[in-house]
């Protein structure tokens, strides 16, 4: 036998003071606040994975208000117009579906699953994270647009509102990368997936008002739920408490994330179902 | 320790596990006491991770019964994860938090309470020796450090029952001698059962009570260390021949009433060396392989003379006589044909 050569403690007397200690599986909350608390400690520790939702927003609506601001309409305040656009562009996409990847690449994802954690936490916290992380990246695109001089009708609780409907929309869109990442298990496919979802933000009315919209765009923007995200954000900054534009929006982000989270548990099941 | 036959920790019945057409374990039956250091011996690709990650809960089984810590891994698999640790073959981590922060995520998702994982990490802590380190990242530690983490990541939740896959590949020396170590004492003072799976016969003689060796994704022998190499004979003259002689690799058993083994001078094959050497009284069979003869003897210092002289009439090109007792590499040898090296070579 060999020793290590260090003057190792008696296990039998380390143990003596924790031989009850048993395991035994844990609620459904606390799994979900274990699998969250991880995920949010790894955000500042791995910065390339937000700092581009800090930037690029930024940049994208200082260059389309720089290059289309006098192109409105007078009667439009194109500073407030343009501000959800950016907010969807920071938030949208923001999920921990590379780093599921990583765990289900590096094997971690198999020790989480041989411990007692509800399958469906393990999806869950990563996503209540998602939710923490959105509401921190509204925060500087709020900033830059009320540097440049967007005022909120609603007030205070409209910009209460505004982020929460924007963490609602982030939280709804995280299953596709999430259902992607269980069932490829790939990075290069869960990159790709925002870029597969990025044209439906162009066909909106987004960047131009609806009415200036004609054609083939503005049919496709009246059926893209994303439109009705951006409407009812636009009405909280310019437009006022509109309950009719805020009921749709919030039907167009419960559509999408009725999608987007069976694509999600479906891609978990699969991934899992091998298991005992 | 023991096996404790009336008090079973892993029993399977029948365990199988196809992929497709591939059948990667065929009809596994298994049976390993409370207490008991078991040694799953095999190849590459024999079947040993296949039957692990069933027992863990990883895999269902398509055939037969499990049953661990008293649960079946198919209908209880919450229970039987409540009462194992693994250690996989590659040591799963994340190389983004400290050591300490993934042992206490492993705590809180076994449902320990934050005093308790204290306690616990203070044990884990005083086995694996992590030092400082433990409070630094991951993705820092060597790899002898991460399997020393994995290793402390599994028993956080003081397990009945601990599965170590293959925990010392791409180990050094040092690090291999450390975690043999380990998994002894854990075994010893805390009287852990143990599954061990590795393909190195040099661990499994060291650690395992009892060894199951697999191949092909069946158990083909099964035994402690001692039984298995007693049922070779007590004792082996390996004979290092000069040159590429080899003729034959057929196993040959003594002769009846054989006493002359050839006249001096005479010159033969290695087979026909073989079957020379295998009518001398004192023999008990010979082995043929690459470059070498095996002469199998109940008293090798007895059978050393004889041998030698018998080489020596028949003008046999030796470099070298070697007494020594079987291994368990000669047991995989005389069970499947080839050393446990050249089968995973063919797989």
């Amino acid at each position: 036998m060999t020793s290590t050569g260090l003057p190792l403690p008696s296990l039998a007397a380390a143990e003596a003071s924790g031989d009850a200690i048993r395991a035994r599986p844990s609620g459904y909350l606390r799994d979900v606040a274990t699998v969250a608390g991880r995920a949010l400690r790894q955000v500042p520790r791995e910065p390339a994975s937000v700092l581009p939702a800090v930037f690029v927003p930024a940049f994208f609506y200082a260059v389309n208000l720089g290059a289309l601001e006098r192109l409105a309409p007078s009667s439009v305040d194109y500073k407030a117009f343009l501000l959800p656009m950016a907010i969807a562009f920071a938030v949208t996409g923001m999920s921990r579906a590379p780093s599921l990847v990583t765990d289900i690449q590096s094997g971690y994802f198999d020790r989480l699953c041989m411990t007692p954690v509800r399958r469906g936490a393990l999806l869950a916290g990563l996503m209540v994270a998602d939710v923490a992380v959105v509401v921190a990246l509204c925060l500087p695109v709020l900033v830059v647009g009320f540097s440049v001089g967007v005022g909120f009708r609603t007030g205070f609780l409209g910009v209460l509102a505004f982020v929460g409907f924007s963490a609602l929309w982030g939280f709804a869109f995280t299953g596709f990368p999430y259902a992607v990442a269980l069932r490829t298990g790939s990075p290069a496919a869960v990159n790709a997936c925002f870029v597969a979802f990025f044209p439906f933000f162009f066909l909106t009315d987004g960047l131009a008002p609806r009415h200036a919209l004609t054609g083939w765009f503005s049919a496709i923007a009246t059926y893209n739920p994303i439109t009705y995200l951006l409407g009812a954000l636009r009405e909280l900054i310019s437009g006022g408490w509109q309950p009719g534009a805020l009921l749709q929006g919030l039907l167009a982000v419960a559509g999408i994330a009725v999608v987007s989270m069976s694509l999600a548990l479906l891609a978990l099941r699969s991934r899992v179902r091998h298991a005992a | 320790m023991g096996t404790d036959g009336g008090d079973l920790t892993v029993a399977t019945s029948d365990l199988r596990r196809s992929f497709g057409a591939k059948v990667a374990v065929d009809g596994v039956d298994l049976s390993i006491g409370r207490g008991e250091i078991y040694g799953f011996l095999g190849p590459n690709g024999a079947g040993k991770s296949t039957t692990v990650r069933m027992l863990c809960t990883l895999l269902r089984p398509t055939g037969g019964r499990a049953m661990v810590a008293g649960f079946d891994v198919a209908r209880h698999p919450l229970e039987v994860r409540t009462r194992i640790g693994v250690a996989l073959q590659e040591a799963a981590l994340d190389d983004t938090q400290t050591g300490r922060e993934l042992l206490e995520l492993q705590g809180r998702l076994y449902g320990l309470r934050s005093a308790e994982i204290k306690t616990r990490l203070a044990t884990v802590l005083a086995l694996v020796d992590i030092g400082d380190a433990i409070d630094r990242r991951i993705g820092t530690y060597s790899g002898g450090m991460r399997r020393r983490l994995d290793l402390a990541a599994a028993l956080v939740h003081n397990p009945e029952v601990l599965f170590l896959d293959e925990p010392t590949t791409g180990l050094d020396p040092v690090s291999r001698r450390s975690v043999w170590y380990e998994v002894r004492r854990l075994n010893r003072e805390l009287g852990m059962t143990i599954f061990l799976t590795t393909q190195y016969l040099d661990e499994a003689d060291e650690l395992a009570d009892r060894v199951g060796i697999i191949t092909g994704g069946r158990i083909v022998a099964e035994g402690t260390p001692a039984e298995l190499k007693r049922d070779l004979g007590d004792d082996l003259v390996v004979v290092e021949l000069v040159g590429d002689t080899l003729v034959g690799d057929s196993p040959v058993g003594p002769a009846d009433g054989g006493g002359d083994a050839g006249g001096h001078g005479e010159q033969r094959s290695v087979a026909g060396l073989a079957e020379a050497l295998g009518r001398l009284p004192e023999v008990d069979g010979v082995v043929v392989e690459q470059g070498r003869l095996v002469v199998r003897t109940a008293d090798g210092p007895a059978a050393l003379s004889p041998v030698a002289l018998a080489l020596h009439r028949l003008g046999a090109p030796v470099r070298g006589l070697t007494l020594r007792t079987p291994t368990l590499d000669d047991v995989f040898m005389e069970l499947t044909g080839s050393h446990i090296q050249q089968e995973e070579e063919r797989q």
